[in-house]
């Protein structure tokens, strides 16, 4: 075996890299609950690269025939039921584990020099995962599928000059049909998925370089001990595998209830819709993404101000877009002394608490008809989110912080 | 706070209420119910199936599911195919349906998918005699339906009576029968129970498997997970 490893590194870093990355990659030693979801949404990504290879050998990327051949998946393919639902399902719990993981660096303050980098991959990632699910939603090409992306296709009809032709160019046809399905296809099957793997390597390269942030917010490698290790870190082999492996059981756990008792999700995770097979002459009554666009689309509805010049389509358009720029900046907005949230003092746990608020009323209100009272709120949540990036450098200037300690608590 | 976040994130994925004004009523669905499941499929070869398709569904497969005898499919419940191995496909051309009815009957095979099972069962049961109806018929959930009351030799004919309401609008109040049919209310109830029970498993005869692997699959979980958890214990006894 010594024989085998020492031929191997001779001729490729194997050891080097083994050590580096598992075995001699020191971590902060107080993880907790919210560091589960980065392997998590690993696991998530391989899950949906096998079961979709497998959907892969029985779809039929063909206006004709997908719908068919999706129930022909879930009705005659051996196992084709439980295949579909893990990647379908898994979709909706893959944007479950980003969601939290995000979610774990906002309060943690993970996003801050030195780690900007790591941030700004994992930005990529989120809007690269948006664009993956979105084509994938197509394939199955129900009613909702075929709605959904007549609705956000015709979005970049909102840009002036270009925008009808740029619409055209990108369905290949002057409606969505056939040839806008097998496009969507190639690029969720081949195009997308390369540039996912791509970035989460990147993201873990950039992760490893600069190390890990934990709930203190503090920097591990201040304290090393005279053979350089820091004090406060432990390897992430095999500590951090085997508390991983714990993690992924409760996570598979909750991902087999749901798709063994509940894979509807009550509407959530499949929609009713989509059951009917894709009709241009029948719009369903509500036209709704699935859960994990509604506060980005609740956005683009919210702007309803026509005397905006260009119109109130553009400028909902710019806003959407907006609201995920404006992530990108959040290292270079946050000016807190301190990184973590249980140093923070109250106005900056007020402003997330009521930024999450915000965040879950859009992705609410994104569910149901644009009218009335709703617009108004959703306009309201619309300042909230972008009033919270945006100020950001003015209230966690003022915001009292507790002092850090020198070591992990 | 902390416990504040974690409680936002638990409560953030609540329970979709499914929209729309009209009362539906509840339905007691059992994949455990294969006399409820076998007396449905009757139904639903012999009603429905003259029409309606339900192209995504073989026969031999409702017959290894439902546990009917092969012979008993091929002799009383194949009337559109000769393979058991046919999908259901219905007796009618589409051409001719279009003419008929105005427009093609839907496929069934998703339909307690998309519009859900207290829909069938409200429906099913909401026929009434309507005289400026093309068919004769109308239905309180469904305004104007094309389709016909086919069960009507079991629920009988009824006449639906309206009153207004506050706002002067037509609401419905009850029905009146007109002629009734060979069953009683209980006995149709019954009856559209188990078609509704059917048609549940139609849209997903993986259902029938579902609930027990994931039974299976929960055990498996947990048993992994003591040790999983035992072997994370032990590493992390050193670390303080």
């Amino acid at each position: 075996m010594e024989k085998i490893v020492s031929w191997i590194d001779d001729r490729f870093p194997l050891t080097k890299v083994w050590e580096e990355h598992m075995a001699k990659y020191y971590a902060p030693k107080n993880f907790n609950f919210w560091y589960f979801f980065g392997s998590l949404a690993i696991l998530m990504l391989v899950m949906q690269i096998v079961t979709g290879l497998f959907l892969t050998m029985h779809y039929k990327p063909d206006a004709a025939l997908a719908f068919a051949s999706v129930e022909y998946i879930m009705r005659d393919v051996p196992w084709g039921w439980l295949i579909r639902y893990l990647h379908a399902i898994g979709a909706s719990m893959f944007f479950v584990v980003v969601y939290l993981h995000m979610f774990r660096a906002l309060i943690y303050g993970s996003y801050r020099g030195p780690r900007e980098l790591v941030w700004i991959f994992g930005m990529v990632i989120f809007i690269a995962l948006m664009a993956e699910s979105f084509m994938g939603y197509l394939l199955p090409w129900g009613n909702m599928s075929f709605w959904g992306a007549q609705v956000i296709i015709s979005l970049f009809g909102a840009i002036p000059y270009v925008g009808d032709g740029l619409v055209e160019w990108l369905r290949g046809d002057y409606v969505i049909s056939d040839a806008t399905l097998n496009r969507f296809f190639a690029f969720h099957v081949a195009a997308v998925p390369l540039v996912l793997v791509i970035l989460v390597f990147l993201h873990i390269v950039a992760l490893h370089k600069v190390g890990s942030n934990n709930p203190d917010g503090i920097e591990i490698k201040k304290n090393k001990d005279e053979n350089g290790i820091p004090l406060d870190g432990i390897p992430f082999h095999p500590y951090y595998t085997v508390k991983d492996i714990v993690g992924v059981i409760v996570f598979l756990m909750v991902f087999s209830a749901i798709i063994f008792f509940a894979p509807e999700m009550g509407g959530w995770f499949l929609e009713a819709d989509n059951f009917t097979p894709s009709d241009p002459l029948t719009t369903p009554p509500h036209i709704v993404p699935l859960w994990y666009f509604t506060p980005y689309y609740s956005i683009l509805r919210a702007v309803t101000w026509e005397w905006l010049p260009g119109g109130a389509k553009l400028w909902g358009v710019i806003a959407m877009g907006a609201s995920l720029v404006v992530l990108f900046f959040l290292p270079w907005l946050d000016k807190s002394p301190v990184r973590s949230i249980r140093y923070r003092g109250g106005i900056f746990k007020a402003a997330l608490a009521i930024f999450i608020a915000a965040f879950f009323l859009l992705g609410w209100l994104g569910t149901q008809p644009a009218e009335g009272i709703n617009t108004l709120l959703a306009q309201i949540s619309m300042f909230i989110y972008f009033g919270f990036f945006l100020l950001m450098p003015i209230y966690t200037r003022l915001d009292k912080t507790k002092p850090v300690p020198e070591r992990l608590t | 706070m902390k416990k504040l976040f974690l409680l936002l994130t638990l409560v953030s994925m609540p329970v979709f209420a499914s929209g729309g004004g009209a009362h539906l009523d509840d339905v007691d669905i059992d994949m455990g119910d294969t006399a409820s499941l076998q007396r449905g499929a009757g139904l639903f070869v012999n009603y429905c199936l003259s029409c309606h398709s339900a192209a995504f569904m073989r026969y031999n497969r409702m017959s290894e599911d439902l546990q009917i005898p092969k012979e008993v499919v091929e002799d009383n419940m194949m009337f559109t195919s000769d393979r058991i191995g046919g999908l259901m496909k219905t007796a009618m051309p589409a051409e001719d349906a279009k003419v008929w009815f105005g427009k093609a009957p839907p496929d069934l095979s998703l339909i307690a998918r998309s519009r859900g099972p207290e829909w069938i069962y409200t429906y099913m049961r909401s026929f009434y005699l309507d005289d400026s109806s093309p068919s004769g018929w109308n239905n309180v959930l469904f305004e104007k339906v094309a389709m016909p009351h086919v069960l009507y030799n079991l629920q009988g004919a009824r006449h639906a009576v309206f009153k207004k309401d506050e706002h002067g609008v037509e609401v419905f109040d009850h029905y009146e029968m007109v002629k009734p049919g060979s069953m009683n209310e209980d006995e149709f109830d019954s009856a559209v129970r188990d078609l509704t029970n059917f048609m549940v498993y139609l849209a997903e005869p993986a259902r029938m498997v579902r609930y027990k692997l994931g039974v299976y699959v929960l055990i498996f979980l947990s048993i992994f997970f003591v040790f999983a958890y035992l072997l994370k214990k032990e590493y992390f006894k050193d670390v303080h």
